[in-house]
């Protein structure tokens, strides 16, 4: 194998790299996934693969693993030739992967989720002794009995992981593992990923978060477009020279004009809320009060109550117990055409199924959540040019990239149809939005064009309650701060007056009081 | 190698012509069915499909008679549509269809034989109640309590049969019929009969109400905000709860039109073509409708023609059983396999099949 | 009347019977819905069961063949049912309810010059020893193999879905089906297989009361069986040995009302008849309400189509 790239700074660099590819070239109907891929890796590396939502990362390390096969190019293994056919091939070469979204089973107790995924049989005592083993050596606590759904994310993380060391890999792929942890699990992750290097693991780390892959790895490739736009070595960089390399041209910050708040709007007292999902968290005794003109950050990892204090502020679903309070009076009973009638719009996590119906074209979305206050229908019947007008006007006012109003929602990229379901909302003079993950699974530049719409919505004196995992979204954006941990949450904070610390605390739940 | 791709835009022309290729391909393999039967495909399928409609001796009877047995399948069928787009299965219309005629039979017969006007309308009320009354139990069960109505809806078909048993044994039975089993003919009964409107033509009440139905609800699938939440709540129930639909309210409702029609389309097949109340009277109407709705692409101007096309194979199963001895079964087992063709087909709505050089 | 001529042995010996046939198709349903998938059409498989091991009986002579010609019978409609939902990803629901339909159709078109004709009987077992117990032998050990073979298989289920690898695998293909594949696993192929494993139960399921518990062929002769089992599967909560009490205690109503009608007790044969569905319809309302999916353990990728994704 010849290479151009100077391998400066690393352990090993002389030796045979662990993993090599060369050419890698997928397609997916009319999108190239990934061009021309170049990479190797060495021994012991902890080497970062860097790119935004989009990039191809993800169908990369699928194909290291065995679960799509490349158009063409060529993957080598210590210069033996390598072409996996599914990832049991990968586990045999051992190379183990943990997921960004984890392949788990939430009724299936630890050790029935361990033993699945393994290809080498065990007895079931020596499989539940070296469970307990390897996650005493390596920082990671579990226990073979419990049932998964009933686990933290950051639990359900460590099952996999004890998964892949259970093969005793010699390459390690973590696709975007930091994001459902909070700042002290994060800190046991990398003591654990750095433990396993320096036995001499290799690991690919996948993220789009900067400070940790210059705090953790080596090296890094960048992609961008589908193609390897830099590998380097990372401490020569600095986290916008990379930011830039990501993106293709510099990140404009969003800009905040004004900040005037007004009166108290919604004011939640002693809420509860029960989860529909029998694994889920419920929402206990939640207080909260939120002034027009205000942006409210919640923190926390996904699957903290975020779902259920969603449904409960939309209308969704009625609170079990506790008051929610708009403009001084009670809303608790109505539903969310109700409240979107007040003015209380909201925009859920899950686009395809939830803010958005796949299968239904762009002008048919619209009716979901503007019948009433766009006044769509009359006598109940549907005005059809009112409401492709209305498509047209979101797909123009908020640069939704696709044909018009007739395309359906499941043909738009993900950047492109949170630009539309943010758009309709906002399209409707909310006085309070409550938007939950804006910016989850979205490219850079729409990212950046819904958070400077929503800064621009607060300083016209609207309330919006950003539900986000993202922490550098959070303290971008928002006024005040607070996280939503195991159902409950802290006091709110002006972001300006936070340390890390007190975010940490904040986010690993150790303020609230029990 | 072969490529799934999902399309991005809605295709028409695709959704229409997927139900005539399925019937095409029914046809195709209906007929090697008839062949291995030991019968000529040819004309087999030409006995069922073309000579109720053409053939000189046969027309005159058979072309009312498809109108005849059109009009229950296409009721039911409407009704039953809606609930299928919002994944609420209702397949227990059969049972609905018994209760309509008992309920409303019950009415007609205890009023026997004194003649009113209002009867017939008041008949045709009860047999719709008895329709929602029937719905209604696996509709609130699965509302209040998560049970599956797919299992309630159809035991409660065994049920109702069991209630006609007893009926037209019992205490719905002819006083006058000397012991056999069945109720007095509701269609000699002026007040209560359901008759021919322009005679030879076979369009009854239950014709004119279905092509009413078929327009009402097609205005009300398409233009009205009702139709919109039923297909949202198929496609993403949490989209549609968004949208601030109750679940349960639909729930109800999709049951209620589904049983109200076929509890009507019952009271008009014993005041008409039935005649009377008794074990055999219901044909597999609710369950035939299953595949007319399907095949009408759950869409009421689709199940129009689907439901004429149904009645088409009864009409033309039983001419091929009269001239050419075919066993009944085998027009059931050709209406099967429509459905299965069908559902094969589905695929193409949504995707496209592409061919791609690897 | 009189109640005191009910012989509880005879009872229970006779509702073992009843129950077997439900019993078997129940199984092979859990199985198939542990893999994720909803297949409605047992009632159209197991009336195709029961005409297919009839033919094979009547034409063979032989009830062994007889039986398994219905596994096969019911296995190879079923192939229909896995082609539709796995490859062309129709909707289960409605793919079901076509496969009943096309199954009773199927059946009646086999089986019109079938009537009226007896089968060979299947030879019962002699169980020394144990089938001369006073009671409990005429109560347990007096029964045909299938009947044993009906509660040998649920207890294999059990053990295949506790103790084994595979078992692992159906489970977790039906509870996470995007897990499933990640980890490598082929969610179709384990899908399929498990489908044709249930289409023999349901098809033996019908050889079973064509050739034993009836023994003759008549039309549409499952009569609401096949739905049954499907309630009897919600019932047991997803739990192979419930499946043992559901089907026992339905089989006991359902001998019970016949006993009663036997014996003409003052009450409609109508209202007898309906008891085994109404009884369905209390037990599937007592299951459903108030317990959540973590109580009962409803797969929880159930009746959802799997599309690979990139």
């Amino acid at each position: 194998m010849t290479s151009t790239r100077p391998l400066t700074g690393t352990r090993q660099s002389q030796a045979i790299p662990l993993l090599s590819l060369s050419g890698i070239t997928k397609s997916f109907s009319n999108i190239v996934a990934n061009s021309n891929i170049k990479l190797s890796l060495n021994h012991g590396e902890i080497h970062a693969l860097l790119g935004e939502n989009g990039a191809g990362k993800s169908t990369l390390v699928k194909i290291i693993y065995g679960l799509i096969s490349a158009d063409s190019g060529e993957m080598y293994i210590s210069n033996t030739k390598y072409r996996p056919k599914n990832p049991k091939d990968a586990r045999k070469n051992r190379i183990g992967m943990v997921f960004q979204h984890f392949s788990l089973f939430n009724a299936m107790n630890v050790y029935e989720n361990i033993a699945v995924g393994l290809d080498d049989s065990f007895s079931e005592l020596d499989l539940r002794y070296r469970i307990i083993d390897l996650s005493k050596k390596y920082g990671l606590p579990l226990n073979p009995n419990d049932v998964v759904g009933n686990l933290s994310a950051g639990q359900q993380q460590r099952i996999e992981i004890v998964r892949c060391l259970l093969q005793s890999p010699k390459l390690l792929i973590m696709d975007e593992p930091t994001s459902v942890l909070n700042p002290m699990e994060i800190e046991q992750l990398f003591n654990t990923l750095r433990k396993l290097a320096s036995e001499g693991t290799s690991i690919l780390y996948i993220s789009h978060k900067l400070n940790e892959v210059k705090e953790l790895c080596n090296r890094a490739t960048v992609l961008r477009g589908g193609k390897v736009i830099r590998t380097c070595n990372i401490k020569d960089y600095s986290t916008a020279e990379i930011a830039e390399l990501m993106v293709g041209n510099s990140v404009k910050a969003t800009v905040r004009t004004n900040k005037i708040f007004g009166e108290t709007l919604l004011k939640i007292q002693n809420l509860y809320q029960d989860s529909e999902d029998p694994y889920g968290i419920s929402i206990k005794n939640l207080n909260l009060e939120i002034k027009s003109g205000q942006i409210l950050g919640i923190g926390g990892v996904s699957g903290n109550g975020q779902e259920e204090l969603m449904t409960a502020l939309s209308g969704e679903l009625k609170p079990k117990k506790g008051k929610i309070l708009f403009n001084g009076s009670l809303i608790n009973s109505l539903n969310s055409e109700e409240r979107r009638s007040l003015g209380i719009f909201s925009a859920p996590e899950e686009r395809l199924g939830h803010a958005a119906c796949p299968d239904m074209t762009l002008s048919d979305n619209v009716l979901i959540t503007c019948s009433k206050t766009a006044n769509l229908t009359k006598y109940g019947f549907i005005q059809k040019d009112l409401t492709k007008n209305l498509a047209q006007n979101i797909i123009s006012k908020f640069d939704v990239r696709t044909k018009d109003f007739s395309s359906l929602a499941s043909s738009l990229s993900g950047g492109n149809l949170q630009k539309f379901v943010v758009g309709r909302e906002l399209l409707q003079n909310p006085k309070l939005l409550v938007i939950n993950q804006p910016t989850w699974g979205v490219d850079a530049a729409a990212a950046n064009f819904i958070r400077q719409a929503i800064i621009n919505l607060a300083e016209a004196g609207t309330a919006v309650i950003i539900i986000s995992q993202d922490l550098d979204e959070l303290l971008e954006v928002s006024d005040d701060f607070t996280a939503l941990v195991s159902g409950r949450i802290s006091n709110p904070r002006p972001v300006g007056d936070l340390g890390l610390k007190d975010i940490g605390e904040m986010m690993s739940g150790t303020l609230l009081d029990d | 190698m072969i490529e799934i791709v999902p399309r991005t835009q809605k295709s028409n022309l695709i959704s229409a012509t997927i139900p005539i290729m399925a019937v095409i391909l029914t046809m195709l393999f209906g007929g090697i069915l008839f062949w291995s039967l030991g019968k000529n495909p040819f004309e087999t399928i030409r006995m069922i499909f073309w000579d109720p409609l053409m053939n000189e001796t046969f027309a005159d009877y058979a072309r009312p008679q498809i109108l005849v047995k059109a009009a229950p399948l296409i009721l039911i069928a409407i009704g039953l549509s809606f609930g299928f787009r919002a994944n609420i299965w209702n397949i227990g219309a059969e049972g609905q269809f018994i209760m309509g005629a008992i309920l409303s039979g019950s009415l007609g017969l205890y009023m026997y034989p004194q003649e009113s006007s209002i009867l017939f309308p008041l008949m045709i009320i009860l047999g719709i109640f008895g329709g929602i009354l029937w719905a209604s139990i696996p509709g609130l069960l699965r509302a209040y309590f998560n049970t599956n109505e797919i299992l309630v809806s159809l035991m409660l078909v065994y049920v109702a049969e069991q209630i006609m048993a007893a009926a037209s044994i019992g205490f719905l039975r002819n006083p006058d019929g000397s012991g056999f089993p069945g109720s007095r003919n509701l269609s000699q009964y002026p007040s209560a009969a359901n008759l021919e409107i322009i005679a030879g033509t076979g369009i009854h009440w239950g014709v004119a109400t279905s092509i009413i139905a078929v327009l009402f609800f097609y205005i009300l699938l398409h233009k009205h905000k009702f139709g919109f939440q039923v297909s949202i709540s198929g496609i993403s129930p949490k989209a549609a709860r968004l949208s601030g639909i109750n679940p349960k309210f639909l729930i109800i409702w999709c049951l209620g039109i589904s049983g109200g029609l076929a509890g009507l389309a019952g009271m008009f097949e014993l005041t008409g073509p039935a005649g009377q109340i008794n074990i055999d009277f219901n044909v597999g109407y609710g369950f035939t409708a299953i595949i007319v709705a399907f095949l009408g692409r759950l869409n009421p101007i689709g199940i129009f023609f689907a439901g004429i096309l149904m009645a088409l194979t009864y009409v033309g199963g039983e001419l091929t059983q009269f001239m050419l001895n075919l066993p009944a079964a085998a027009i059931q087992v050709f209406q099967g396999m429509l459905l299965f063709f069908l559902l094969s087909m589905d695929l193409l709505v949504n995707y496209k099949i592409k061919l791609k050089r690897s | 009347m009189d109640i005191s001529s009910i012989d509880p042995v005879i009872l229970i010996a006779s509702l073992m019977v009843s129950s077997t046939s439900i019993l078997l198709a129940a199984t092979g349903e859990l199985i198939v819905e542990k893999s994720g998938v909803l297949n409605l059409g047992v009632e159209g498989m197991m009336i195709i069961g029961a005409i297919c091991g009839f033919i094979i009986c009547v034409e063979f002579k032989s009830p062994f063949l007889g039986l398994i010609g219905s596994a096969l019978g019911g296995a190879l409609l079923s192939m229909i049912f896995a082609a539709v939902t796995q490859f062309l990803r129709a909707n289960q629901v409605a793919s079901g309810l076509a496969l009943t339909l096309f199954g009773l159709g199927l059946a009646s078109l086999l089986g019109h010059s079938y009537t009226g004709i007896k089968p060979p009987y299947l030879p019962k077992p002699n169980i020394p020893l144990l089938s001369d117990i006073p009671i409990v032998g005429k109560m347990l050990f007096q029964h045909d193999v299938v009947v044993y073979f009906s509660i040998v298989s649920v207890v294999a289920a059990w053990f295949l879905f506790q103790k084994t690898k595979l078992g692992l695998i159906v489970k977790a293909v039906g509870e996470n089906q995007e897990s499933a594949h990640a980890l490598g696993y082929n969610v179709i192929r384990t899908r399929v297989i498990a489908i044709l494993v249930g289409g023999s139960f349901a098809g033996l399921a019908g050889g079973y009361l064509s050739l034993v518990r009836v023994p003759q062929w008549t039309e549409g002769m499952t009569a609401g069986a096949g739905w049954i089992a499907l309630a009897l599967v919600v019932f047991s909560g997803w739990k192979p040995l419930r499946l043992i009490i559901g089907a026992y205690i339905f089989g006991g109503f359902t001998i019970l009302q016949l006993n009663l009608q036997a014996i003409g007790i003052e009450l409609s044969v109508a209202l007898l008849s309906m008891t085994p569905y109404i009884v369905t319809i209390i037990a599937l309302v007592l299951i459903s309400s108030g317990k959540g999916r973590v109580g009962t353990s409803t797969p929880g990728s159930l009746g959802k189509v799997f599309m690979k994704v990139r």
